[in-house]
């Protein structure tokens, strides 16, 4: 079982979604346990990836290889390293966690609801452990069908709009990378005679760069749309509102870091010419993304939505660490990534808390919260304190590591240096921009008198409520005091990904074809 | 058997079924017709396992009019498969239709008899013949459920422009005769290579493709194909869209790759045309289609334009993409034809997209069959359709035409927004008024297994069969 932990990780909720399945129809209670064991069991099935990852080694672990479809030079090749450890941890956490949020929240057709959430387990899993581009893009795009069915039957009363939105984007940008995968692939083996979708080989080879920009731009759009970048973000807010509780925490906690993911995994290692070439316009959408984001997160009337546009603000700070190429700036962006799935996946949960006992989400309906529910209230404190990133927990190691890399980045920039610190400076902006919507948030929610008569009955958290929250704050607070342990991990990865992409620069750069 | 008839082996045990099919249908008993389709599922069994057995060998009958090679078997497999799923599907549905005539499965015989003769083809006049021999038998079963008034606008349809595609073919024909002085098509080809080239070759190849064109319904020849599926029987349409299509690729491309290799400058710039309109077209007139089987009409339009965007790429990977894609694309159509076909409302097919709301809550596994059928046709991962639109479009981009490449990947994404409607139909809503319900046929159901396990297997394991159909295109790309 060793040799194929990654294997097991991947597939062991696939398979328990067949068996599922299988189960009788109307043993909802049974389907609820037999579903969060297996995604529980996940989770501790991929903590002893955490234990056996080898940190000092930059290179993939756990490798598994099986020969596929040799003929085309696929073959079954997953691993993982530093930049994909923590995503997976994420992912069978937060899976495991949604599940258990949709304990109330989902009582129509529970069975076929466990079985999408277990292949979609299975298909994020797939994205984060595949070493080759055609698997990659089988779990990549497989993965859409169950979030599609989880938005779209168990959704809001907008749910079928949202949802063909939702496929609609992505898919039309996922099929261009699928095509730049075959110009890739194409390329690579009419130069080096070796035709393979395999991911280390093909990171080897240097593309002339005329074809690196339109490679580049084919693969950044699909992630673009993933992450999303503005302009690319009007399929998110739809999907989060309309999405159920667990959908909601699953889209933002694992599937929008696909997109960031891709530019980490794909983009910077294969097109390393084109990325630096794009840096100026990357960083620009990813300034609007953080402070347009926030501006229009202000303004909402809906938690949930709120939210969801906080969301495109946050991820804007992850690509602009990944971007800056420096150490600080990737690791921050890594380590974001995770924070951004804790926090956010757990300001959703908390909404969805209110939700379940009130049956709106508008703020104007809450106030004064924290008298009737202060173990709620007090939650949702610290979690929107993480959010916005507060010094001791988790969400100010992230951003504040982002920006000593965008420092960084700017002062090793030789000619236009003052005009580079607008980068970082627009960035900060940025953060007071969430302290502000998010506190006025929390503001208008729990402080103040109770202004609604149905809010003075509300229940406090229940004991299954406790147990899904507290694992996520113990990360918040974790992370936020202690990061080594996560950090540590990325980064002797993120090193190697630097050196790597400044050597295929300048192999780039010294000659017209590399190899 | 005769040695000398041994290559026909495929076309003799069909021929024999179809003699032996008009034998049994003049005894009783006289009520009920199941028997024949069981002896037709027989013979085209026999088929199948006489074209696998067959594999490998080469040689020609009648004069060299005929030919046994690896592509014509390749054909003869997509065919058997196709016609076979159409039989299973028809043992009930014509009892349930109050039409149970022992014609309808020798018309069958007949049609797959025109479909194999084509795949086997070595000479115009005999590609004329097949495609009579399949047409006429497909112009009756289209109208074959008489009483219904969309039948016989079916069936008059088809017969008035596939008469009028028919004369544009002959004419064809003649002209690459007067050009060329045979109707052989390596002699044809030769005459092609030689130093003075007549234009009378080339515009009797273009007549030639208005011909086919028709056939496979590509655009510009396409209007008759949604009136068609809609008035005729459910499973007659699943036979034109599959096996008809199979057989019209399988002489189109003997004809372009082998026949006209020389001219191919001159046609791949007017297939590439014809690809982009015919998907285009195809896939933004489907979005407009309340009516399933109009809906899959204009899809497989869609799905003829990825196909020639293979023959554009040309070489063993685009020609054998096609062939591949043209397997998969049988048993996801097919398919996708048969759980239409088995889904009955209030004693009336259901056809429209309103029946099949909340059909997932009542009849979880019909909806998920048909959903998985529908995802392959958009090419989703891990169903077979991926596996097929990933092959042809890598073939389109190693040959150069990274462009139609996109346009094609383009033109799946739009094709994704009128397929997953009718999922949100069966997942997403409710069915008002008469419940939809499924007829307990087991033949039905065996069918769509069938097509289930192709849509997998193609999906997970296409390496062999891509082989396969790589090997079966290598004679004549020679």
């Amino acid at each position: 079982m060793m040799q194929h932990l990654l294997s097991v990780v991947t597939f062991l909720p696939a398979l328990a979604a067949v068996v599922i399945a299988l189960l009788p129809q109307g043993r909802a209670a049974l389907v609820r346990w037999s579903a969060f064991l297996v995604a529980a069991a996940t989770f501790g099935v991929s903590l002893l990836l955490y234990v056996r990852f080898d940190a000092r080694r930059a290179d993939y672990q756990f490798v598994e290889q099986v020969r596929w479809m040799p003929s085309y030079g696929i073959s079954y090749h997953l691993g993982i390293d530093g930049i994909s450890l923590l995503l997976v941890l994420l992912t069978t956490f937060l899976t495991a966690l949604a599940l258990l949020s949709s304990w109330r929240a989902v009582e129509v057709r529970v069975k076929e609801f466990a079985v999408s959430m277990l292949f979609l387990e299975t298909g994020m899993l797939g994205v984060f452990v595949s070493l080759d581009l055609f698997l990659f893009y089988i779990f990549w795009e497989a993965m859409l069908i169950p979030m599609y069915l989880i938005i779209g039957v168990w959704g809001g009363p907008d749910r079928i709009y949202a949802a063909v939105k939702f496929i609609l984007y992505t898919l039309t940008g996922s099929v261009l990378m699928l095509v730049a995968i075959l110009a890739l692939y194409f390329q690579h083996g009419g130069v080096t005679g070796t035709y393979t979708f395999d991911l280390p080989i093909l990171a080897r080879y240097v593309v002339p760069a005329g074809i690196q920009v339109w490679l580049f731009l084919a693969f950044a759009l699909a992630f673009a749309i993933k992450v999303p970048m503005f302009p690319f973000h009007t399929w998110l807010p739809d999907a989060h509102v309309e999405a159920p509780t667990a959908g909601s925490v699953l889209l933002a906690g694992v599937l929008l870091k696909m997109g960031t993911y891709g530019f980490l995994r794909f983009c910077l290692p294969l097109f390393p010419t084109a990325s630096l070439t794009f840096v100026p316009w990357i960083f620009l959408l990813a300034l609007v993304g953080i402070l347009y984001g926030a501006w229009v997160s202000m303004v909402q009337p809906d938690l949930k939505k709120l939210v969801a546009y906080s969301s495109v603000s946050h991820l804007g700070f992850v690509v602009l660490g990944l971007f800056t190429l420096t150490p600080q700036g990737i690791v921050g962006g890594i380590i974001q990534m995770v924070n951004h799935g804790l926090s956010t996946g757990a300001l959703f949960l908390l909404v969805g808390i209110l939700y379940e006992r009130r049956h709106t989400r508008l703020i104007a309906e809450f106030g004064g919260l924290w008298q009737v529910i202060p173990a709620f209230s007090a939650l949702f404190l610290i979690v929107s304190l993480s959010s916005l990133g507060l010094p001791g927990l988790n969400g100010f190691v992230g951003e504040f590591l982002i920006l000593v890399g965008t420092f960084a980045w700017a002062s090793r920039l030789p000619a236009a240096a003052p005009l580079a610190y607008v980068v970082p400076g627009l960035a900060t902006l940025g953060m007071i921009f969430s302290a502000v919507y998010l506190l006025w948030m929390y503001q208008r929610v729990c402080f103040g008198e109770i202004t609604t008569n149905a809010n003075r009955g509300l229940a406090d958290l229940t004991r299954r409520e406790w147990a899904m929250l507290l694992p996520v704050l113990l990360f918040i607070v974790w992370i936020g005091v202690y990061p080594r342990p996560f950090t540590g991990m990325t980064e002797a990865t993120a090193e190697a990904l630097i050196a790597q992409v400044q050597s295929k620069v300048a192999v780039a750069a010294a000659g017209p074809t590399g190899r | 058997m005769d040695a000398a008839l041994l290559p026909l082996a495929p076309l003799v045990v069909v021929a024999g079924t179809t003699v032996v099919l008009i034998l049994l249908d003049l005894l009783p008993p006289r009520t009920s017709k199941v028997h024949l389709g069981v002896v037709a599922l027989v013979g085209i069994v026999a088929t199948l396992v006489s074209a696998l057995f067959l594999w490998g060998r080469a040689g020609r009958a009648f004069s060299g009019v005929v030919v046994l090679d690896n592509f014509a078997l390749f054909f003869d497999v997509v065919i058997c498969y196709a016609v076979a799923l159409v039989l299973l599907l028809s043992l009930d549905y014509l009892r349930r239709n109050g039409m149970e005539r022992g014609e309808y499965y020798i018309l069958v015989l007949f049609a797959t008899l025109g479909m194999l003769l084509m795949a086997h083809a070595a000479d115009l006049i005999v590609i004329f013949l097949a495609l009579e021999l399949m047409s006429l038998s497909l112009y009756v079963l289209a109208g074959f459920f008489q009483a219904r008034l969309t039948a016989a606008e079916s069936a008059m349809k088809y017969f008035l422009l596939g008469a009028f595609a028919t004369g544009f073919f002959v004419y064809g024909i003649a002209l690459i005769y007067g050009a060329a002085g045979t109707t052989a098509l390596d002699r044809v080809g030769a005459a092609l290579g030689s130093a003075t080239r007549d234009p009378l070759l080339l515009i009797g190849l273009g007549l030639l493709l208005v011909g086919f064109g028709f056939k496979i319904s590509s655009v510009p020849f396409h209007m008759w194909a949604p009136d068609v599926y809609e008035g005729a029987p459910t499973s007659v349409a699943a036979l034109i869209a599959t096996g008809s299509k199979a057989a019209g690729f399988a002489g189109l491309l003997r004809v372009l790759l082998s026949t006209f290799r020389g001219a191919q400058p001159d046609w791949t710039a007017l297939l590439w045309v014809l690809a982009v309109l015919t998907m285009t077209v195809g896939n933004v007139v489907a979005i407009a289609q309340s009516n399933l089987k109009r809906m899959l009409a204009y899809s497989s339009i869609a799905h003829v334009g990825y196909m020639l965007v293979g023959v554009v790429a040309g070489g063993p990977l685009g020609a054998g993409g096609v062939l591949f894609y043209l397997l998969v694309y049988s048993f996801a159509t097919a398919g996708a034809f048969g759980v239409i076909l088995l889904l009955e409302r209030g004693r009336q097919e259901a056809v429209n997209q309103d029946d099949y709301g909340g059909l997932a809550a009542r009849h979880p596994v019909l909806a998920l069959t048909l959903a998985l059928f529908l995802l392959s046709l958009i090419g989703m991962p891990p169903t077979a359709g991926f596996a097929g639109k990933f092959y042809l479009f890598g073939a389109a981009v190693r040959s150069g035409y990274i462009w139609l490449a996109v346009i094609a990947v383009l033109n799946s994404a739009v094709a994704a927004y009128y397929y997953l409607r009718v999922i949100v139909y069966m997942y997403m809503r409710d069915q008002e008024g008469v419940p939809t319900e499924p007829a307990p046929s087991f033949a039905g159901r065996l069918a769509l297994g069938i097509a289930l396990w192709g849509v997998f297997q193609l999906g997970l394991m296409p390496a062999p069969v891509l082989d396969l159909a790589q090997a079966a295109v290598a004679p004549l790309l020679r």
